[in-house]
């Protein structure tokens, strides 16, 4: 069941996500936006079956919930109707690509090959123990996250402002 | 029967969807997806790597991934404020037309 | 039977009669709102199909699937089609991780017990938006798709609004699980979460109208300013799944409100608190969910025809610099009560 369940979300977080990047049938980047959050969403399943619940519900959270929002908003505002006819270059883009896929198939080939222990250990324990060890273990990384959030925020309302630079 | 290797194959896949995409398309919200999905792939495999050893680092695991998406929520908007920024000046969000970072 | 094959067959069970019930009451629901405005509005309503017009959504229902499904020729037909699937789609999801009803025989009367059930929730919440957005894009004209822009901007501010609001709820109870939030409730009616955490319960129910669309905040379709914003394009059968998408949003808000703040299926009379321990207490506890449902529900249906709409600036006002400090403020104010009593 648990392998099924695998090979659904592995195959759907993989055509999804090609079908984000290479769209055959439009190349209207909404479309690509709505794919990629399926890729998203199919990541999170993932997650659950790695028994990282929390995980999973931050990822459909913060991913599908409000990342890919903020895309669908921008490209709503853009609207970028006359660049889906532009065709990308196709040696470089050729080449590009080859080079990626390669490298993904010797990452996992070698991933593959490797075999390992077949049942990792239960885990137990959830948010509680993952809250603690945030504000404990975890604080220094926490800061600087919050910091950086912070920082974010400053620079993305200054760079939205009308008259900015 | 599915051990992390599995989820490692998944994961380079995925990045290698996300490297070909971020290097070959020249709409900058369509690379600014590619990198999301980089982003994804790595965090998936710190998930995998996390649940192979156990409760002690899973969770550490888990904090990374909770940090790297807080990171990835910061960048996207970010890049996107950007995005929308040259936009306004130079009517096109193709990054062969992005204004040169100069002067 | 083996137990997995038990555990399948009772969960499609509950997934049949939770969605069926559901179907039921945002039939009921829609006639209830015309009752309730036409009553606000000094009128009588729809009283002529059936004994006191109980029959209407049946007629509503011919009406809509008989009526001509117009598609404009200027639509992306594939966003087009696709948005009202999407739409219906948040409401029918939450109800997974609600707790209905305590047990029955031996059956737990929720579809999935997740120890984040809240987070999950708000994942599925955050993504009703598609729909909107999709229809907005999708009918390509200029109303509808000002209400799917503002409809996303809108969903994404207040969601952050209504998180922050419900985490005094979990530091009191100490757990995500909505079961566990549920049984810390019970015991006394001092003991509902909207007693407890009373300003939490405000800003989350303003939030909840906010994430449904509904006025005061109901921007995206403002019908005196956008026509009727994202679905001005749809007619016949696909707006009625908009119409069905809004109003089962809007009971499995109402019904995540009884949850948290609200006791959920207990009642502390009659030892109605305490899980069932026969088919007669089951059933009970199960009415008891579905009457302060219906009962929010109008709460909320009773609002939108008392209040005036929110001006767009003034609701992102309100949202972002009023909402979320307070949000704040209220955890920080339950984190030291908390820390005071030990």
């Amino acid at each position: 069941m648990q392998d099924l369940l695998f090979y659904v979300f592995a195959a759907v977080a993989l055509i999804a996500g090609f079908l984000a990047v290479a769209n055959p049938f439009s190349r209207n980047p909404l479309a690509s936006a709505l794919f990629l959050a399926v890729a998203l969403v199919a990541v999170s399943g993932l997650f659950v079956l790695l028994h990282a619940f929390f995980l999973g519900a931050v990822q459909i959270l913060i991913y599908a919930g409000a990342v890919m929002v903020l895309f669908l908003f921008v490209i709503m505002l853009l609207d970028l109707r006359e660049e889906q006819k532009r065709r990308a270059r196709k040696v470089a883009a050729g080449l590009a690509s080859a080079l990626a896929l390669a490298l993904a198939a010797l990452i996992s080939a070698a991933a593959l090959a490797g075999g390992g222990p077949a049942d990792p250990p239960a885990l137990e324990g959830g948010a509680r123990a993952l809250g603690r060890a945030l504000f404990t273990d975890f604080l220094l990384p926490f800061e600087i996250v919050a910091v950086l959030l912070v920082a974010a925020m400053v620079g993305v309302v200054w760079l939205s402002r009308k008259e900015a630079a | 029967m599915i051990t992390a290797h599995h989820y490692l194959a998944v994961a380079a896949m995925l990045f290698g969807i996300g490297l070909a995409g971020a290097l070959t398309r020249r709409n900058s919200i369509l690379v600014l997806m590619s990198i999301e999905l980089m982003l994804n792939a790595a965090n998936l495999n710190l998930v995998a790597f996390g649940r192979q050893a156990g409760w002690e680092q899973g969770s550490q695991a888990a904090l990374w991934v909770m940090c790297a998406i807080a990171i990835a929520a910061a960048e996207s908007g970010v890049g996107l404020a950007l995005i929308l920024a040259i936009y306004r000046h130079r009517r096109s969000a193709h990054l062969d037309e992005s204004p040169p970072l100069k002067g | 039977m083996t137990p997995t094959l038990e555990f399948f067959l009772f969960s499609a069970l509950k997934v049949v009669a939770a969605a069926s019930v559901l179907m039921a009451m945002v039939a009921y629901t829609v006639l209830a709102e015309r009752r309730i405005s036409a009553f606000v509005q000094d009128r009588i309503g729809p009283n002529r199909v059936g004994p006191a017009g109980l029959f209407q959504p049946l007629a509503d229902a011919i009406k809509a699937f008989l009526k001509e499904d117009f598609v404009p020729g200027h639509v992306r037909k594939f966003f087009f089609w696709l948005a009202p699937v999407l739409v219906m789609l948040p409401g029918l999801l939450s109800l997974a991780v609600i707790p209905f009803g305590s047990r029955l025989g031996s059956q737990p009367m929720v579809i999935a017990d997740l120890n984040v059930g809240i987070l999950y929730t708000f994942g599925i919440v955050s993504l009703g938006v598609y729909g909107i957005v999709l229809a907005g894009y999708g009918s390509n004209s200029k109303y509808p798709f000002l209400g799917g822009v503002r409809s996303s901007a809108q969903m994404i501010s207040y969601e952050v609004a209504m998180a922050l609001s419900t985490i005094p709820v979990f530091m009191i109870v100490g757990d995500l699980n909505l079961s566990r939030v549920i049984g810390h409730q019970a015991g006394g009616w001092s003991h509902w979460m909207v007693f407890q955490a009373p300003l939490s319960f405000i800003l989350f129910i303003a939030a909840a109208f906010a994430e449904t669309n509904r006025l005061p905040f109901d921007l995206p379709e403002a019908e005196n300013e956008l026509v009727a914003g994202h679905n001005t394009e749809y007619s016949s059968i696909k707006f009625a799944l908009f119409f069905m998408g809004e109003y089962s949003s809007m009971i499995a808000m109402s019904a995540m409100t009884v949850t948290l703040f609200f006791g959920g299926w207990t009642l502390p009379v009659f030892g109605l608190d305490q899980p069932a321990a026969t088919w007669a207490a089951g059933i009970a506890h199960i009415a008891v969910f579905l009457s302060k449902v219906a009962l929010m529900v109008c709460l909320m249906i009773y609002v939108r025809w008392m209040w005036p709409r929110f001006r767009y600036d003034q609701l992102m006002d309100l949202g972002w610099r009023r909402f979320v400090p307070l949000g704040l403020a209220n955890i920080l104010a339950t984190a030291l009560v908390l820390w005071a009593r030990g």
